[in-house]
């Protein structure tokens, strides 16, 4: 890959990431960002870039594709023109893989690379700087909103494969965006897939992101965005699968940007998902809502942290933040974190963290009502889960969704 | 179809029922008044199997089956019924679902096969008319930001889809404005058969006045202290409980 690069700016970034990665290798629980995820366990593995195949479990794949969406596939961390479906593009739409840019025109991603995150933010972004293979370049010009929604579709397939893209996205003026990012996977390989995203004035970004893969899967997603005034960042995470998965969800607001981040995690067996936010109100009236809920069964784990930063001059800044967890069993595990930083006067900002099992005075009455136990159980968790499904306004996603959480409608 | 005889009851420690006695028959109405803190609704709850009780004496008999031997489920799908005092809220699941899930469990537990989607639609929106209920409350979360009125009317639909033998009301009449009063009455009224039977429970003279019981009981410190006909309850509108607890204490 590297003797196809040409920019010698992009060289340098990726000579500076892995230099940055060589040196201290994965996070480590000393961070304090990385305090509850222990990453010991990659270290022991030797993930490596495998070459490019196309022989794969289609019916996998194309049983997680949208109807009614243009599709791009990545297959361990290289896109697929094989399987992608991009007929008829809008035409205010670019929509690339980034190894086709760099090939052909570098320049085009060099104003964006390593702009809305750093390298030295932590060594998974380093790791993905040094190592990505391909990714997805989306852009779309001012005032346009497109026909059809974008679906990414990550499909992570070998051995201790790595699959690392490194994404962006650019909503010009008045644009509107709405993108999912598909993870799917049955081996045990690590996904570290990085977007970065610009917003210019008044643009809305709407972001799914569904993560399946297996549970000995490896999973880093980081999304780091860049609101200028009077933008609009929708999020919804769902994460479901994974051994070890870690979700960064990063937003910068300016003037009157408002941003709405949702999450919902489920966690069985041994699975351990951590999930870390931050919103930086960097100037005044900004609007943020974030609202996570996570249910964890067995021995798995959960990590919530959420950070909201306002600035001096981030007045009138109206903020709300909520972690509520479901723990339905007593080795289950959540560490929650909500963290407000506020140097503002004059704002509103509210958070909220609730742990509990599951209500014994509703299964009592649902019981009450003829249905079993278990039952009853069953439908109180789907309840909780619910809430965040319903929030998703795209109905095929929404039914994905039931399915992949166990929801009966 | 019920009978209950010297049932004692502990909350922990704490004893509740003190030796109750109580006979239903099928088609009858009895009505259960008593003061605060009686045990009223500690007998409807240990009626229908909620846990946190234990029965230390006595037994209860229902069709010929030892109640207390069945699980909560098993009671809800026999046709013993609570509309709970509290109702309890039920965010995320639906109102169609609970009902279509509580019909469905009974069905089963008689052999029958699963209703079809259409055909519930229509039935559930029959029983909602008897009590004047807008279609909107079907899709709305169970009993979820409902007012007081609203979730004791939501109960009154859940007993007429399930249709049970034992009626268990308690406390319905709270929170009822007098218009809404005199629908659920309509409602319950027209649910009265030959072989369903119903206990009230309730403060009000009020309520009697629109479904008739057969029998009035008061129940305070734990038993059955007197019964008569529809005519005690007027009696104790006029009078209050204190007479008949002195009385029953002098005894
Ligand atoms: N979990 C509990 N722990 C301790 N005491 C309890 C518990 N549950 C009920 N009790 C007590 O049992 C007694 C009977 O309560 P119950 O709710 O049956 O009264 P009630 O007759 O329904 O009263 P009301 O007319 O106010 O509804 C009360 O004194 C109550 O405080
Ligand atoms: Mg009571």
């Amino acid at each position: 890959m590297n003797t196809k690069l040409k920019s010698d700016s992009l060289n340098n970034f990726r000579q500076n990431a892995l230099e940055l990665f060589s040196e201290n290798g994965f996070p480590k629980t000393n961070e304090e960002e990385w305090r509850y995820t222990n990453l010991s366990a990659l270290e022991k593995k030797s993930f490596k870039t495998q070459p490019h195949i196309e022989t794969i479990n289609e019916t996998l794949l194309t049983s997680h594709m949208l109807d009614d969406a243009w599709i791009m596939v990545f297959i361990d961390g290289h896109f697929s023109k094989k399987y992608s479906r991009l007929t008829q593009i809008d035409e205010a739409l670019e929509l690339t893989s980034i190894s086709q840019l760099i090939e052909e025109n570098p320049d085009k991603i060099t104003p964006y690379l390593g702009k809305a995150v750093c390298n030295k933010t932590h060594n998974f972004i380093s790791y993905n700087s040094a190592y990505f293979t391909d990714g997805f370049f989306i852009k779309l010009a001012p005032q346009a909103s497109t026909r059809k929604p974008i679906q990414i579709l990550h499909y992570a397939l070998g051995s201790e494969t790595r699959a690392a893209t490194r994404n962006l996205i650019i909503g010009a003026e008045f644009s509107t965006l709405e993108i999912i990012e598909t993870f799917i996977g049955e081996s045990n390989s690590l996904t570290a897939a990085v977007n970065e995203v610009f917003l210019a004035k008044n643009a809305t970004l709407t972001l799914y992101k569904l993560q399946t893969e297996s549970q000995t899967a490896y999973h880093f997603g980081g999304t780091y965005c860049k609101q200028q005034p009077h933008s609009i960042f929708n999020h919804h995470n769902f994460a479901f699968g994974g051994l070890i998965a870690r979700n960064d969800i990063h937003t910068d607001l300016e003037t009157a940007a408002e941003c709405s981040l949702n999450g919902l995690y489920l966690g069985e067996k041994r699975q351990h998902i951590d999930n870390h936010t931050r919103i930086n109100h960097n100037q005044p009236y900004g609007i943020s809502r974030e609202f996570y809920k996570g249910i964890l069964n067995d021995r798995a784990r959960g990590v919530f942290q959420g950070r909201v930063f306002v600035a001096k001059d981030a007045q009138k800044t109206d903020s709300a933040m909520n972690n509520r967890n479901l723990l339905l069993s007593n080795k289950a595990e959540i560490d929650t974190k909500p963290q407000l930083e506020i140097y503002a006067d004059d704002v509103k900002c509210a958070h909220g963290v609730t742990i509990g099992q599951l209500d014994e005075k509703s299964i009592f009455y649902l019981q009450s009502r003829g249905l079993d136990i278990n039952a009853a159980k069953a439908l109180l968790t789907a309840a909780f889960a619910n809430e965040m499904i319903e929030k998703v306004p795209l109905e095929p996603l929404k039914k994905q969704l039931y399915v992949h959480a166990n929801i009966i409608t | 179809m019920l009978s209950i005889k010297n049932l004692t009851a502990n909350v922990g420690d704490k004893q509740i029922l003190k030796g109750l006695n109580l006979e239903v028959k099928a088609g009858e109405v009895h009505a259960i008044m008593g003061p605060n803190g009686a045990g009223k609704s500690t007998l409807s709850h240990i009626l229908s199997g909620k846990s946190g009780y234990t029965v230390t004496e006595g037994s209860i008999t229902y069709n010929g089956q030892d109640l207390l031997a069945l699980a909560p489920e098993t009671r809800a799908r026999e046709g013993v019924f609570l509309a709970f005092q509290y109702p309890i809220e039920i965010p995320g699941v639906s109102n169609i679902y609970l009902l279509k899930a509580a019909l469905n469990a009974i069905r089963k537990h008689k052999g029958q096969t699963e209703i079809d989607a259409m055909d519930f639609l229509v039935w559930v929106k029959e029983k909602m008319r008897l009590l004047d209920m807008n279609e909107k409350f079907l899709y709305r979360a169970v009993n979820e930001g409902f007012s007081g009125g609203e979730k004791k009317r939501n109960e009154i639909l859940q007993m007429a889809v399930m249709e049970p033998q034992l009626c268990i009301l308690d406390e319905t009449d709270s929170g009822l404005d007098i218009d809404a009063l005199k629908i659920v009455a309509n409602g319950v009224n027209a649910l009265r058969s030959e072989q369903r039977s119903f206990v009230m429970i309730t403060h009000y003279q009020r309520l009697l006045d629109y479904i008739k019981p057969d029998f009035v009981h008061v129940l305070a410190d734990g038993k059955i202290i007197k019964s008569g006909d529809a005519d005690l309850a007027l009696e104790l509108e006029a009078k209050g409980y204190n007479d008949l607890e002195t009385q029953a204490a002098s005894v």
